[in-house]
């Protein structure tokens, strides 16, 4: 007892020794500029900055330190520098508005750059025309949370990404607001992190873009009005719960679109009004249960490329195609989903259809081969095709059909 | 001419079909309306409509019409006039009607429930499309004195717009699918009021972005100021080539 006693005395008299300071930045401190602070400060002290406009140039944050704004001060990049760069471990930067990062084809300027550290917490900033927002860089247990991005480019080349992830690893990126940048959010090499409560609406190319990024989850996301969507590519072991991918309406745009991911899990998701929900290329493993496909062009278009795909417990409504697929094999399983166009009958009253359903419609067949077909885009040849291929298939692959179609929406 | 087309304007507005089928029209548009909650997706139900029962009501009265009003038509020619206005007559009375119907019947209703660009292109597509399949029934019922045949002629003219040219495009979209046809395609719709229509209102509605590639050719060319001339251009041409080759006929048609 009195040796805890001794020891807890002596880290308490120890803990005296290593207070923290607090250096106050403004136009009515001592301390004018953050950079001078930066270098009077030492490991754990903590930086006020009151607000004003900062013309830093590049400010490098090269120690373990906290930096808060207050009211949002300004960091102005003048179109010429990386505002912020961080490169040491434990920083925590919050509360900033920055703003005209520089443009370049040579180099990724960002807004707030992460260089190969750890345990970095960038929280509650604005980044207004950044060309990078959020740049972290082989990083690790980095927190990004509830930035928010605009960024007004209007050529693809003039913007980079919101928040630009490469090589990191266990990165919490949570309640974020991106806009009008190339990418909203954008991984590369990037394991085992969180995406979560992010809304990326309106960005030049894809909401969300997913290169090489293994065992990662997103969930109750919101991706709506992207130029193409989102892409999730090359990667496995990716779980993508409860997200909402919106208005994707365009040519080459799909809610998501997937391209050589397995062992995966996309389930409870919503996709409204996107020109395809999903569009599925070398897919393989992948469990889907319980979306909902409301108003796409296309609900589901899975290339015969795709394997084991099992698709159980969606809902399928007021889409103009459910299901659409380029050639006759499909080694995938549909299940107990609801289909609104299915006109089957129910004998004994299970809420289970007793014929099985197809998804797959012979005039989207014919699209998909004959592209031009798309002039008789509901004119009564095709109506009158449909419902003759429905009695007796044959340009439709004969195993892609549901064989437990569901009488009655499910509640989801 | 004005008094001839009044008498025949008058003559068919009294006519019960032609009351019914501007009450069906009516009913259908607003039921259509009320029960889909969604006005985007009555459009849709709405453009079937316009497509395939316009069409055919128009093309089958006026060939009726036309010969039942064959004495009529006797009576006026052995008067001083000329054969020019009385068939002039006769069409601008039977299509005027007709397009009336339609305005009143399926117009109004639209235009209440959503007064939008696609609707305003609905509704002159719709009154088009009625003009020109009264032009094309005046072929059917010149070219023939059996009033039988000429009917069965009408009908065979909508099933070849409405059916048989579409499956003639798959079979050759079939044949010459190794050539890139998007360009041709404008072309050959072109040769189809009904096909003209339904992609004018298609590209409209924003399920446009759903025609791919195809319909980026198809938005490009009758999306501008110059396709939409063109294209309406080429639907007046659809009433006056008809119209004036039956006139030719009935010009030199022994009564």
């Amino acid at each position: 007892m009195k040796k805890i006693f001794w020891i807890v005395t002596l880290l308490l008299f120890q803990a005296t020794f290593v207070f923290a300071k607090l250096i106050q930045v403004g136009i009515k401190q001592s301390i004018k500029t953050i950079t001078a602070a930066v270098k009077l400060s030492e490991t754990g002290d903590t930086i006020l900055v009151g607000f004003n406009t900062y013309h830093e140039n590049n400010l490098i944050i090269n120690k373990s330190i906290v930096i808060l704004g207050l009211d949002y001060p300004i960091l102005d990049g003048e179109r010429k520098f990386e505002n912020v760069s961080i490169t040491a471990d434990n920083v925590v930067f919050s509360g900033f508005k920055v703003i005209n990062s520089g443009i370049s084809s040579m180099t990724d300027f960002a807004g707030i750059k992460i260089c190969n550290r750890r345990c970095v917490t960038i929280t509650n900033n604005i980044l207004t025309d950044c060309f990078f927002g959020i740049y972290s860089q082989q990083s690790t247990n980095c927190i990004i949370k509830d930035n928010r991005l605009v960024a007004h480019q209007l050529q693809e080349q003039q913007s980079g990404n919101g928040i630009h992830c490469w090589k990191s690893d266990s990165l919490q990126i949570i309640g974020n607001n991106v806009s009008g940048h190339r990418d909203g959010i954008y991984f590369e090499f990037v394991t085992n992190s969180l995406i979560w409560k992010n809304i990326s609406t309106k960005n030049m190319r894809y909401g969300l873009h997913f290169m090489f990024s293994n065992s990662d989850t997103y969930t109750n996301n919101v991706f709506e009005n992207n130029g193409a969507g989102v892409a999730v590519m090359f990667s496995n072991h990716v779980k993508m719960y409860h997200n909402y991918f919106r208005e994707n309406w365009g040519d080459a745009s799909y809610g998501i679109l997937l391209k050589e991911i397995s062992d995966s899990y996309i389930d409870g998701n919503t996709f409204e009004r996107n020109t395809s929900g999903i569009f599925m290329e070398g897919a393989s493993r992948i469990e889907m249960y319980k979306n909902t496909f409301k108003g796409n062009g296309w609900g589901l278009k899975i290339q015969a490329s795709c394997m084991d795909i099992k698709l159980m417990n969606n809902n399928f409504t007021g889409n103009t195609f459910d299901v659409g697929t380029n050639g006759s094999l499909s080694l995938n399983l549909f299940d107990h989903n609801y289909w609104d166009k299915y006109d089957g009958y129910d004998l004994n009253k299970n809420g289970i259809g007793d014929i099985p359903y197809r998804p797959v419609s012979m005039y989207s067949m014919i699209v998909e081969k004959y592209p031009p077909a798309m002039m008789l885009f509901r004119s009564l040849i095709t109506t009158l095709l449909d419902k003759s291929e429905k009695v007796m298939p044959s340009l439709t692959p004969e195993n892609l059909k549901d064989n437990h179609p569901l009488m009655k929406p499910l509640k989801l | 001419m004005k008094k001839i087309v009044k008498y025949i304007l008058l003559d068919i507005l009294r006519n019960k079909i032609i009351l019914a089928y501007t009450a069906i029209l009516f009913v259908v548009t607003f039921s259509v309306f009320s029960l889909e909650d969604n006005s985007q997706k009555g459009m849709l139900t709405l453009l079937n409509l316009v497509l395939f029962i316009v069409p055919l009501v128009s093309i089958i009265f006026s060939t009726i019409y036309i010969y039942n009003s064959s004495e009529f038509i006797e009576l006026l020619v052995s008067q001083p006039l000329r054969r020019k206005s009385i068939w002039l007559s006769l069409f601008i009375g039977i299509s005027g009607a007709l397009s009336l119907a339609f305005i009143i019947g399926a117009g109004v209703p639209l235009l209440i429930y959503n007064h939008s660009v696609t609707a305003f292109m609905m509704v002159a597509n719709g009154i088009l499309i009625s003009v020109i399949f009264a032009a094309i029934a005046m072929v059917a019922a010149v070219s023939t004195r059996d009033k039988a045949k000429g009917i069965g002629w009408a009908i065979l003219l909508w099933l070849y717009f409405s059916l048989v040219f579409d499956g003639l495009i798959l079979f050759l979209l079939f044949q010459f699918s190794d050539y890139p046809l998007e360009k041709i395609m404008i072309f050959v719709s072109a040769l189809n009021p009904i096909d003209l229509g339904r992609i004018l209102i298609l590209l409209k509605m924003d399920v446009s972005a759903l025609m791919g590639y195809t319909g980026a050719v198809f938005k490009e060319f009758y999306g501008t100021q110059l396709g939409l001339i063109i294209s309406f251009s080429v639907m007046l041409l659809w009433v006056i080539i008809p119209l004036l080759y039956s006139l030719r006929i009935f010009n030199r048609k022994d009564l």
